[in-house]
């Protein structure tokens, strides 16, 4: 899968701006960095914390502020020498100018083509295979102007991919598109870094689609240090939750989630696991509670907890020492679901998560 | 619009028409000359009727061949700048190239001491003519690149356009202080080149002009595929290979040859250069520099061929000035194309 010698390495990198004399550094402290062939990472961090400066500079667009970049173990960073060994996708509109979606994934092949840009049998080849792998067809005739901003990402990934480079470095790729092209973009990603062993870097705001398929993730921040590793070790140890609570959000280490109400209002016992119990919990952390795990009371897991749900375990909160909270109860029948509410020696039934939100919404419950 | 036909089908039915043109603006003028007599005298060197001969050799044919050569220089160089600008309403006059131009021009004459007009370049002699022509490139340039750094640190085509404008009115004032403290006749004349003409450029300065608009278009074809990458904006451009400042220098000169040079002889001649790029990727509906360069060449040169050949009618005595036909003809056209096509989306 990874070669030996690295694609891409930097060596005590700061990137930043340089303005009249000034520097604006955004990036100082950044550790190392390597990307292997058939490594794919992603770049991780809030808006403003230096992602696309990073990328940038990675990719020969600014000069870096001090240390090096070496790529392919050579620091020559003419755009001549560079457009043959890192494609690009950015977050610049394409105006187009009466461009076709065909001429322009031609476009890539402007580093391998003649003086004229005249195209060979190995360029349309290329463009070709590069329109077949993202899968724009359909597209190929028409103008660049009339395409929604999905399609014209799609496109500008097939333009990466027709140029052909040992890396691609792509900012923000997913901004566009809709939840099955976001993740067929992904697979499309994978795929190509176990196969072609290309070297990819993407920076996103997909926290889910990352943690799936990176290699490995860089983590950067507003201000501190940039964390790198495998997700799931920057999970485990806690490095995740800890830069973003830095940032006001909380992530939930058993969900791999974010969660977006605050925590800590009343606290609120759930007996259950699987499925129904993950989105009761979604459910009642949405409406405010705290949700402490309750004894299971012996009952099975339900059987139907799909693939997607690797997120379930157990939650890693403090046992409550408030006075006896409510408890609710999932009682799994082959008619369905019952939530059962018990609060102050009452019990309520309820037949859906809607129904038992109402009833813990109750200004006083019997 | 033709449908099936390929580049090279409709540029050499645009050559058809070039020379159809061609020969329509020999013909036309005050004085009636039939076809056949042209051909007779534009193929044998020994001609009958020597004032046909005269008025065919030494005014038409420069003249025609002053628009062949205004007509490429202009539409291509109009076509480089709302690449490299990527903004539909660039052209040399919008974004105070034409000014400078003028300015140009205007500084020799100055510096010369005389307080002689921009007229007077048709008297000067072969060295003058080189001069001006220099010091018309050179001013023109220097708007250029005044715009084109302004325009590199703002990043906004907006303001560059409007920092455009401006330079416009700067130079142009400058050349206005000049004007007031001359003497009406002068300003007259001023005037009559601020409409732009064809005629004129004869013998030594037709062969500059030719010289210099050879080198421009040369220069603009082999920038082709830099301005195709060019389309998509500076940073993909630069990812693939372009090099970046190297291929603007490159652009600034050969619009600043083509522009500068045909201001200095035959004045600010507008509409072709924002007009002629926007019809030829109309009409050959590609983006492809390789296959605009020439079409907007053919189709700048058929225009400014037929809007010259309307300036003199024959019968008519009265000869308009080529920049008012050029505007009357053009502006509608476009406005026609533009809105039949609802091709303005492509622009934004």
């Amino acid at each position: 899968m990874s070669s030996a010698s690295p694609l891409l390495y930097t060596r005590e990198l700061q990137t930043g701006y340089r303005n009249g004399g000034k520097k604006i550094v955004v990036s100082a402290s950044l550790p190392d960095l390597t990307l292997r062939a058939g490594q794919l990472i992603c770049l991780l961090g809030p808006n403003g914390s230096g992602k696309s400066t990073l990328l940038r500079t990675l990719a020969g667009l600014q000069p870096a502020l001090a240390g090096r970049v070496e790529i392919q173990g050579s620091t020559d960073h003419s755009s001549t020498v560079l457009a043959k060994k890192i494609s690009l996708v950015l977050t610049d509109r394409v105006i187009g100018n009466n461009l076709d979606v065909y001429s322009l994934v031609a476009l890539g092949r402007y580093p391998w083509s003649n003086w004229l840009g005249g195209l060979e049998e190995t360029d349309r080849a290329a463009i070709l295979k590069a329109i077949e792998a993202t899968g724009i067809g359909d597209l190929r005739d028409r103008k660049v102007h009339t395409l929604s901003d999905g399609e014209s990402q799609k496109v500008m990934l097939a333009r990466a991919l027709a140029q052909d480079t040992p890396i691609l470095m792509l900012d923000e790729p997913t901004a566009h598109l809709d939840l099955p092209s976001r993740i067929r973009l992904m697979r499309l990603l994978h795929v190509l870094s176990r196969e072609l062993g290309k070297g990819i870097l993407l920076s996103t705001h997909e926290l889910d689609l990352a943690l799936q398929v990176a290699d490995e993730v860089w983590l950067l921040q507003s201000a501190g240090p940039l964390h790198k590793g495998a997700p799931e070790d920057l999970i485990l140890d806690g490095t995740f939750e800890a830069v973003f609570a830095r940032e006001d959000v909380a992530f939930d280490r058993g969900t791999g989630a974010f969660r977006i109400p605050p925590e800590g209002g009343r606290q609120i016992r759930l007996a259950g696991e699987g499925v129904t119990a993950f989105w009761t919990r979604r459910a009642l952390q949405r409406e405010g509670f705290t949700v402490v795990d309750a004894d299971a009371s012996g009952r099975k897991p339900a059987p139907d907890s799909g693939p997607q749900m690797q997120g379930l375990g157990a939650d890693p909160l403090t046992p409550s020492p408030a006075p006896v909270p409510d408890t609710i109860h999932l009682i799994e029948e082959n008619a369905g679901t019952t939530w059962l509410l018990e609060s102050g020696g009452i019990s309520i039934r309820c037949n859906s998560v809607h129904e038992l939100l109402q009833a813990l919404n109750r200004p006083h419950l019997p | 619009m033709k449908r099936h036909s390929t580049p090279g089908m409709r540029l050499t039915g645009l050559l058809l028409l070039l020379v159809l043109a061609f020969l329509l603006d020999l013909t036309a003028g005050p004085v009636k000359i039939p076809l056949r007599d042209i051909f007779r005298i534009l193929f044998s060197p020994v001609a009958g009727n020597d004032t046909w001969h005269f008025i065919v050799k030494n005014i038409r044919l420069p003249k025609a061949i002053t628009a062949l050569l205004a007509g490429c220089g202009l539409s291509v160089g109009g076509l480089q700048m709302q690449t490299l600008f990527r903004n539909p309403l660039a052209e040399p006059g919008i974004l105070g190239i034409t000014a400078g131009a003028s300015f140009g021009v205007a500084a020799v004459m100055l510096s010369g001491g005389s307080m002689a007009t921009l007229y007077a370049i048709k008297e000067l002699g072969f060295p003058g003519s080189w001069l001006i022509a220099i010091a018309a490139c050179a001013g023109a340039g220097l708007v250029m690149l005044l715009v084109l750094t302004l325009s590199g640190r703002l990043k906004d085509n907006v303001i560059m356009l409007i920092i455009g404008l401006m330079m416009s009115s700067f130079t142009i004032a400058l050349v206005s202080i000049w004007q007031y403290f001359s003497n009406p006749e002068e300003v007259k004349d001023y005037l009559l080149w601020t409409f732009g003409s064809l005629g004129g450029v004869t013998g030594q300065q037709l062969l500059i002009l030719t010289l210099l608009i050879t080198a421009g278009l040369l220069t603009a074809f082999l920038s082709s595929k830099m301005l195709d990458a060019l389309l998509l904006g500076e940073n993909y451009a630069r990812s693939m290979g372009v090099t970046v400042k190297r291929a603007r220098i490159i652009i600034v000169c050969s619009t600043s040859l083509l522009a500068g040079s045909i201001t200095a002889f035959c004045g600010p001649i507008a509409f072709i250069g924002v007009a002629v790029p926007h019809l030829a990727r109309l009409f050959f509906n590609t983006s492809s520099h390789r296959i605009l360069m020439p079409a907007c060449c053919l189709i700048g040169t058929v225009l400014l061929l037929l809007c010259d050949s309307i300036a003199q009618w024959p019968g008519s005595d009265t000869v308009l000035p080529v920049n008012i036909i050029t505007s009357l003809l053009g502006a509608p056209m476009v406005i026609l194309l533009l809105i039949r096509t609802k091709k303005l989306n492509s622009y934004r």
